[in-house]
């Protein structure tokens, strides 16, 4: 069997200040998979990321990236990993070529070798006509896209996102989901992300981990994910405003406003029962959609339920 | 990395560094040029004239090995610490972190970064004395070998300052309250043997004295204290400080949570 491109055991990261931020977790993803860790600020997502990728020291536990235990030759496993950070860690003021050039440089890459493979990038990012000009100038969009060139210009096979599309506008946050998608279909480029904006991990991820107060809470694929969803919500606009939420039986019904109503459908309702409940109490019913997003509603509900049980566990050692 | 990576990742950090200081050139060469050449001014030419002989030599001609040295320490160590400090401020030092690079070359290319301007500054001093006085060097080798280990010095002392400082102050707190004094109190303007004997036991400890004189005696062929053991005392402060600032890199101090 293949190595896995990322294996994680029992992963451990106590902060100075006695902050438990990881709690022995376990995490492995598949060589050429689109992987997304999703969970809320703080879950620890940002920190099982910056132990892979050596800016956070670990407390315990292994880390193997293609079968490279981190601990024996971090070196060498360096060498098959690209990250892009969250927030912006290149010098501003430098040219754009530069920055490119010289994280070539760090991997022991010659100009000569980096100066076509910075031109292919940039090109393929659109922003080889900036690339003499200083990085402050690129709007958010372009510093983003100037990240990604530069984690990639030395061709590894793991390329970790944390949180890539944060600010990013629609058009473009697109554009780069296609990019993403081309490299991980034709280089076969193991993609692991962080997003908050659960629609990219739908849509572009085949297999997804949620991590919640430094546990994973469920690692798995999408599909499966979204197959266990059995309930759905549809917004319902109405032609004149209600005073009060209308009663269907069977159905959870609640007003958004006077003249939006939210009806939650389980798994084998039938949404016809609900306009002949409505038309039966003279309601009528100008459209309709489905409320964004599926696997948002998973996972709030997941999270939530996470967090339920671990203050009910508190409350026991509290009274125990 | 085979030696062959490793000499790109060492030269791509150096070229990078140096390139940073000669972008900025009007905020990095040009005010101590300035500054010297003030000192050369005022305190060689219109107040040495009225000094005399210092040991046996110009006023003029025993302050110029001390100027050259006192810019290349201040300005090898400022070039370190304001430069590997702005990497962590700005997280581009993450960009060398994630990398294969060891840790032992990210410290020699900050350091050679700051050594090339130290040096730097240095010559274009000793070009701007040249127009205050005949410059005779009596021992050539002794003279290069010693401003280079001193640069080499303060460039290691400046990036253990930016690797434990938390903010820009902490980077101007040693220059300004520590690295000025004893460099002025160095020997640089007088000699001291013009002290009282307790205050010439003090100034023994003031390890930038050394380095001025054993730097004065290359000039002159003139020094305070034996120039055997002022070098041995700079070499074992270079491998000493070089293995705190490597394990402290190594540790992740002030770098990594």
């Amino acid at each position: 069997m293949a190595e896995p491109a990322l294996s994680i055991r029992g992963l451990t990261k106590v902060y100075g200040n006695g902050f438990e931020a990881l709690k022995g977790i376990d995490l492995d993803v598949a060589d050429g998979d689109f992987y997304a860790l999703l969970g809320p600020n703080g879950a620890g997502k940002s920190t099982t990321l910056g132990v892979v990728c050596s800016l956070v020291q670990k407390t315990a536990g292994q880390v193997k990236i293609f079968g490279i235990d981190i601990d024996r030759d971090f070196a060498k496993a360096k060498y098959h990993l690209g990250v892009v950070p969250q927030e912006f860690n290149f010098n501003q003021f430098e040219k754009v070529l530069d920055i490119v050039l010289a994280q070539a440089g760090y991997y022991g890459m010659s100009r000569r070798q980096a100066l076509p493979r910075a031109k292919e990038l940039l090109t393929d990012l659109s922003l080889w006509d900036k690339r003499n000009g200083s990085a402050r100038m690129l709007s958010g969009g372009m510093k983003r896209r100037l990240m990604i060139a530069r984690a990639l210009m030395h061709r590894p096979r793991m390329l970790i996102l944390d949180e890539p599309t944060a600010g990013v506008d629609i058009e473009l946050r697109r554009s780069m989901w296609e990019y993403m998608r081309r490299i991980n279909r034709e280089e076969g480029t193991t993609i692991i992300l962080t997003t908050h904006y659960l629609e990219e991990a739908e849509s572009l991820c085949r297999n997804v981990g949620i991590i919640n107060n430094g546990e994973i809470v469920r690692d798995t694929s999408v599909r499966d994910l979204l197959a266990e969803l059995n309930t759905e919500t549809f917004l319902l606009d109405l032609a004149h405003g209600l005073d009060q939420v209308p009663v269907i039986d069977g159905f959870e019904v609640r007003l958004v406003d006077t003249a939006q109503l939210a009806v939650v459908v389980h798994r084998g309702q039938r949404l016809n029962d609900v306009f002949a409940s409505l038309g039966e109490q003279g309601i009528q019913v100008v459209s309709m959609r489905n409320r964004a997003n599926r696997l948002e509603e998973m996972f709030v509900s997941m999270v939530e339920q996470g967090n339920a049980r671990q203050a009910a566990g508190r409350a026991t050692e509290a009274s125990a | 990395m085979n030696p062959m990576q490793t000499a790109i990742a060492l030269w791509t950090l150096v070229y990078k560094e140096i390139k940073r200081f000669t972008r900025i050139w009007p905020q990095t060469l040009l005010p101590p040029s300035i500054t010297m050449t003030m000192y050369f001014i005022i305190f060689g030419n219109l107040i040495g004239s009225r000094i005399g002989e210092m040991d046996g030599y110009s006023y003029m001609d025993f302050i110029v090995p001390g100027l050259i040295m006192m810019a290349v320490i201040t300005n090898s160590y400022s070039n370190v610490a304001s430069s590997f400090f702005s990497n962590k401020f700005q997280r581009s030092i993450e960009e060398m972190m994630v990398s294969p690079m060891p840790n032992w070359v990210i410290l020699a290319g900050f350091v050679l970064g700051g050594m090339a301007r130290g040096l730097g500054v240095g010559i274009i001093v000793t070009v701007v004395s040249l127009f205050f006085t005949r410059i005779e060097v009596a021992h050539p080798l002794l003279t290069v070998f010693v401003v280079v280990l001193t640069a080499a010095l303060f460039a290691i002392g400046g990036f253990i300052n930016a690797l434990l400082g938390k903010k820009f102050d902490d980077i101007s707190i040693v220059p300004t309250f520590i690295l000025t004094p004893l460099t002025y109190l160095g020997g640089v303007f007088y000699s001291i043997s013009l002290l009282p004997s307790f205050w010439q036991g003090v100034s023994m400890l003031n390890p930038i004295l050394y380095m001025v004189n054993v730097f004065r005696y290359g000039f002159l062929g003139v020094s305070d204290i034996p120039v055997g053991w002022a070098l041995t005392a700079v070499l074992a402060f270079i491998v000493v400080l070089f293995g705190l600032a490597l394990w402290m890199l190594e540790r992740g101090k002030g770098i990594r949570s």
